[in-house]
């Protein structure tokens, strides 16, 4: 009889529905989701939640203060025909700045992790150390405003003047021309962070035997071993460092703010991220603030693909 | 040793004296691109008030001196809040929110990493996508959130959010995949371990390099918070803050203003220079397969 129950119980992944099947495999493994749900509702309460209702709220008027109202695609309309700040200098700024620091950090980060990978461990460990410091410094970049500062103090400005190149001081942070290519400069210094890591560990993983395998087969010089070997086999770690490099490229602008104030002369820096402060923290204009948000999101993941499709080519 | 007898064998095949020439100048130009910045910045807090005001400034210090360091603690003192209370504050929030972090982040991890349940590889895919947001886009909603959660001008809105990041689970989950074999954990639980115990006892002692990267990602970050939208209170702000505030007196602080940036950076740099190896190996399976 107790046989016969066991064989009745005992019921086959093939006789069940997917569904059944999916609620067995959940009772079995409730302690798996107890272990997920700290995180994931924190996860999903900061993190998702906001993506979601930033969509939700673009398309409507809220302020803060009122119920908000369904606008359709006003906010969008607004911010494409009518906000001339926002075409003209967040959009264009925004896609120069990444533009030029997302590729020139990646580039410099895979670049000096290349070089470093055949020193010795103790020459490595500084060298690491000196590129990564900026990044992780806090507010030390404001050190650039003390280089560049507008008076005689400034150390770019004092050596001028001292080989008699001006005849006054240059103000670098208010300057409409210099603004851009310093704050970029700026940006650049404090990029190698994260993906610089990744790079790092990623050419110290590849095994040896592949470079000698791949000698015996012809490969010639460093550049030849670099693009048959040493990329395709890094694949996973430049398409992290890609990430981490192309998100912080194009969320870039608390810097700017702190080195040439907020807006900056003639809006020279201002980008998408100082259009959404400016609606959000400043006139609690939340609907319109989030229509910048999600466009900002969009072109954030955008560029993500695209250059996914790049890399996917990388070695080939 | 393996890598040690490639380098020779690569010098000798592969390797082209221009090129190596070549590879260290760039090297070191961008190097002192990196540098020198920094090294201003220790100089600057060296010197005494007359090189501070010296025309051409230098980057040299003859007289070096503490005073400046000295003053930080009498401007501190001078502040309207106490100078001690924005270091509370900063050591409260990174502390907190980086065990939390720890804590939240590896359990997670864990349970995506080792243990097969429906949804599982979901969740991990959307906290890998969401490497891509930027706190700047989920910035304006989350002050709408903070307001519904009655967390606006209370610490909690910078401590809570710092326990779930996505580059924490990330890491951690990575690292699990390679460096926690299953079969250690299968049969720990044949022997009737339970799931969290295997958790505590098993995995999470072989992902010590994991721990650290993830204690200083995360200690990094809540140590560096300046002023943000969600604290008004100044009793409630971050240390760094209050530097900024220091900074903002321009050239007559220049000295204690580059004092106060040592003093913050020394701090993540240590902890950096302490943990490096660690965090190496963290990053080595920090890649993205798909």
């Amino acid at each position: 009889m107790s046989e016969q129950t066991a064989k009745k119980r005992a019921v086959s992944r093939s006789e069940m529905t997917k569904w059944q099947w999916t609620w067995k495999e959940m009772k079995k493994n409730k302690v798996a989701y107890l272990m997920v749900f700290p995180y994931m509702l924190v996860f999903s309460l900061f993190t998702m939640l906001p993506v979601i209702v930033s969509i939700v709220i673009s398309f409507t008027d809220f302020n803060m203060l009122e119920f908000p109202n369904f606008v359709g695609l006003d906010n969008y309309i607004r911010l494409f025909l009518d906000d001339d700040i926002f075409m003209t200098y967040s959009v264009k700024n925004t896609f120069i700045f990444a533009a030029i620091v997302g590729p020139a950090s990646y580039l410099m980060s895979f670049m000096v992790a290349w070089f470093i990978n055949e020193l010795g461990p103790k020459v490595r460990a500084i060298v690491t150390l000196i590129f990564y410091a900026p990044s992780i410094s806090g507010q030390a970049y404001l050190v650039w405003k003390t280089l560049f500062s507008g008076d005689a103090h400034g150390w770019v400005n004092g050596k001028l003047l001292e080989f008699g190149l001006i005849s006054e001081e240059i103000q670098f942070f208010e300057d409409a021309d210099y603004i851009m290519p310093l704050c970029i400069i700026v940006a650049i210094w404090t990029s190698l962070g994260t993906s610089f890591l990744s790079f790092i560990a990623g050419l110290q993983g590849i095994d040896a035997s592949l470079y000698e395998a791949c000698a015996v087969d012809g490969v010639k010089n460093r550049w030849q071993e670099l693009w048959y070997v040493t990329l395709p086999t890094m694949k996973p770690q430049l398409m992290f460092g890609a990430i981490m490099s192309i998100t912080s490229s194009f969320g870039f602008g608390g810097v700017v703010t702190a080195l040439c104030g907020f807006p900056s002369t003639d809006y020279a820096a201002y980008t998408i991220t100082h259009h959404l402060d400016d609606y959000g923290g400043a006139r609690y204009e939340m609907g319109y603030a989030s229509a910048i948000a999600v466009i900002l999101f969009i072109i954030m993941i955008g560029a993500n693909m695209f250059v996914k499709k790049i890399l996917s080519k990388v070695g080939k | 040793m393996g890598k040690l007898r490639t380098r020779k064998h690569r010098v000798v095949l592969n390797r082209s004296v221009g090129g190596d020439l070549g590879i260290n100048i760039l090297l070191v130009i961008l190097g002192l691109f990196m540098f020198i910045p920094m090294f201003y910045v220790i100089i600057q807090s060296l010197k005494p008030l007359d090189e501070l005001w010296m025309f051409p400034p230098r980057f040299i210090v003859e007289r070096p001196t503490l005073d400046n360091y000295l003053d930080l603690f009498t401007l501190m003192n001078d502040s309207w809040v106490p100078f001690s209370r924005y270091i509370f504050n900063t050591v409260l929030v990174s502390i907190t929110g980086t065990v939390g972090n720890l804590f939240f982040s590896s359990l997670a991890a864990y349970a995506m990493a080792k243990i097969r349940f429906p949804g599982g590889k979901g969740m991990f895919k959307t906290v890998r996508t969401s490497l891509m947001f930027h706190k700047t886009v989920t910035a304006t909603t989350n002050f709408i959130l903070m307001g519904a959660l009655h967390m606006i001008d209370t610490q909690l809105a910078i401590i809570v959010p710092a326990f779930a990041t996505s580059l924490g689970l990330y890491l951690m989950k990575q690292f699990m995949d390679t460096n926690v074999p299953d079969a250690i954990l299968e049969s720990a639980r044949i022997d009737g371990c339970k799931e969290l115990r295997v958790w505590w006892t098993i995995a999470m002692p072989m992902v010590k390099p994991a721990w650290l990267t993830l204690i200083i990602y995360s200690f990094q970050d809540l140590w560096n918070a300046g002023s943000s939208i969600y604290i008004h209170s100044e009793q409630f702000k971050s240390f760094n803050y209050a530097i900024g505030q220091i900074l903002a007196g321009g050239i007559a602080r220049a000295g204690a203003g580059a004092a106060s940036t040592v003093v913050m950076m020394m701090v993540p740099i240590l902890v950096f220079v302490i943990s490096q190896s660690n965090i190496i190996e963290t990053m080595g399976s920090s890649g993205m397969k798909d």
